[in-house]
């Protein structure tokens, strides 16, 4: 695996693989403080995302490396005008691995051609999220023990939210998967990912509402309205608070359902959900640390 | 239609009646110093009507360019008054610097220096994805 940066890059066995990496990291931590002792992870953040920054920067830490970088375009060579591939090539020299994120979709594919080093896409505006997908993936697997027939929810921002783009991508290769789309008409899947699912003859449908579709569903999959999408505020502000998970919603839900949220949350998932042991979403924070250990240990040939 | 009047050269043959002045931009073949002669709605047995673009001289064609914008399209190698080669094109699975994304939140619409390129992603809707963004594009549909 040269660069990560859509999660279908990845073949399912390479997922499972990975995800057993993060696993026996997770059950004894300390076997691996050296593993990446003299490697460098370069964080380019063009865009701003101080979670999924700490989450490399501790995984690689926790396995004995360093990591150097930026947070935010301001701070980078970019702000001078200097291109995403120059920076890129430039940092792949003082770089073993790279992480960026950019608000432009492709960016990474852009990077990816420049560096000399791996890259990992961190994010590329509403486009892909693939260690966002994979920290989901770990999540399911170790809360449901398994991929296949499963009616995964998700709720929201399916426009824009490419955490959302991701997992379907990711979910739709296992066999018995059913997807209930759940959204404001103005944030619905787009339309070149809907004619995906059909000519793939994935079961799926869109609903407007969350609460007639709630006992059907294993996994609930929520995801914050994101602000800086919209070009315009006003449309922001309608369509923010459209869900709201809460405790009655939740009364005709599985006893085995696992509630998922790619986190930060707003509104969206009222708190008093939090002590519910349907809420996986803070386990899903701690899946992700480990799986980014996995990954890096695994692109740079050490594991 | 026969190809006289090319001796080495190349002939395109069934393009789509009203085509050719696309294909004559697109190929930049205003910028040859040889001849070249634009015959359009010329009767096809085949299609009913068609064009015919005739170049005087072997140039390099962007085959791939000209896959996309029709299939059909067959080229006729000319060589010394005989046809040394007849190549037909299909839908081609890359296509680089022929087509530009419109998605305004593409990397491609702010970096400098990369090149355009589009993948096929139905073959039966000649539909083709930006390699970057993974947005349709939706011209010439």
């Amino acid at each position: 695996m040269r660069d990560l940066i859509n999660v279908t890059d990845l073949t399912e066995e390479e997922i499972e693989e990975l995800i057993d990496i993060a696993s026996e990291m997770m059950a004894a931590p300390e076997d691996y403080l050296d593993l990446a002792k003299g490697k460098i992870l370069g964080t380019l953040f063009f865009e701003p995302s101080t979670r999924t920054r700490l989450s490399f920067t501790s995984a690689m830490m926790s396995l004995g490396g360093n990591v150097l970088g930026f947070s935010e375009a301001a701070s980078s060579s970019s702000a001078k005008g200097e291109s995403v591939a120059d920076t890129v090539r430039t940092v792949s020299y003082y770089c073993d691995i790279i992480a960026m994120r950019h608000h432009k979709e492709g960016a990474p594919r852009v990077a990816s051609q420049s560096s000399t080093v791996p890259i990992i896409n961190a994010g590329d505006g509403g486009h892909f999220h693939p260690t966002q997908t994979l920290t989901d993936l770990t999540t399911i697997r170790l809360t449901k023990g398994r991929f296949t027939d499963m009616t995964i929810g998700l709720c929201g921002d399916l426009c824009f939210g490419r955490t959302v783009h991701s997992l379907i991508e990711a979910m739709k290769r296992y066999d018995g998967i059913k997807f209930i789309l759940i959204s404001p008409p103005e944030l619905r899947l787009p339309k070149y990912m809907r004619d995906d699912l059909d000519r793939d003859g994935i079961e799926w449908r869109e609903v407007t509402d969350m609460e007639e579709v709630m006992p059907e569903l294993d996994i609930l999959y929520m995801t914050r309205v994101q602000r800086e999408r919209f070009f315009n505020e006003e449309e922001y502000l309608r369509l923010k608070d459209t869900y709201i998970l809460d405790m009655d919603k939740l009364e005709t839900a599985k006893e085995d359902l696992s509630i998922l949220h790619p986190l930060p949350r707003v509104n969206e998932i009222s708190t008093e959900v939090d002590s519910d042991p349907r809420a996986k979403y803070f386990e899903q924070v701690r899946c992700g640390r480990f799986i980014r250990m996995a990954l890096i240990a695994k692109m740079l040939g050490l594991k | 239609m026969n190809i006289d009047g090319v001796t080495t050269g190349i002939v395109l043959d069934h393009i789509q009646a009203g085509k050719s002045m696309e294909i004559y931009k697109l190929l930049e073949l205003d910028q040859l110093e040889c001849s070249v002669a634009i015959i359009q709605n010329a009767v096809s047995t085949k299609y009913g009507r068609k064009d015919i673009i005739k170049i005087d001289e072997q140039i390099e064609l962007d085959f791939d360019a000209l896959g996309y914008i029709d299939p059909n399209i067959t080229v006729n190698l000319v060589k010394d008054g005989k046809l040394e080669k007849k190549e037909h094109l299909e839908l081609p699975q890359i296509l680089t610097n022929v087509l530009t994304c419109k998605n305004p939140r593409c990397i491609t619409t702010e970096e400098r220096g990369v090149a355009q390129r589009f993948y096929l992603a139905d073959k039966e809707k000649r539909a083709y994805r930006c390699a970057y963004c993974d947005v349709e594009h939706t011209e010439h549909k």
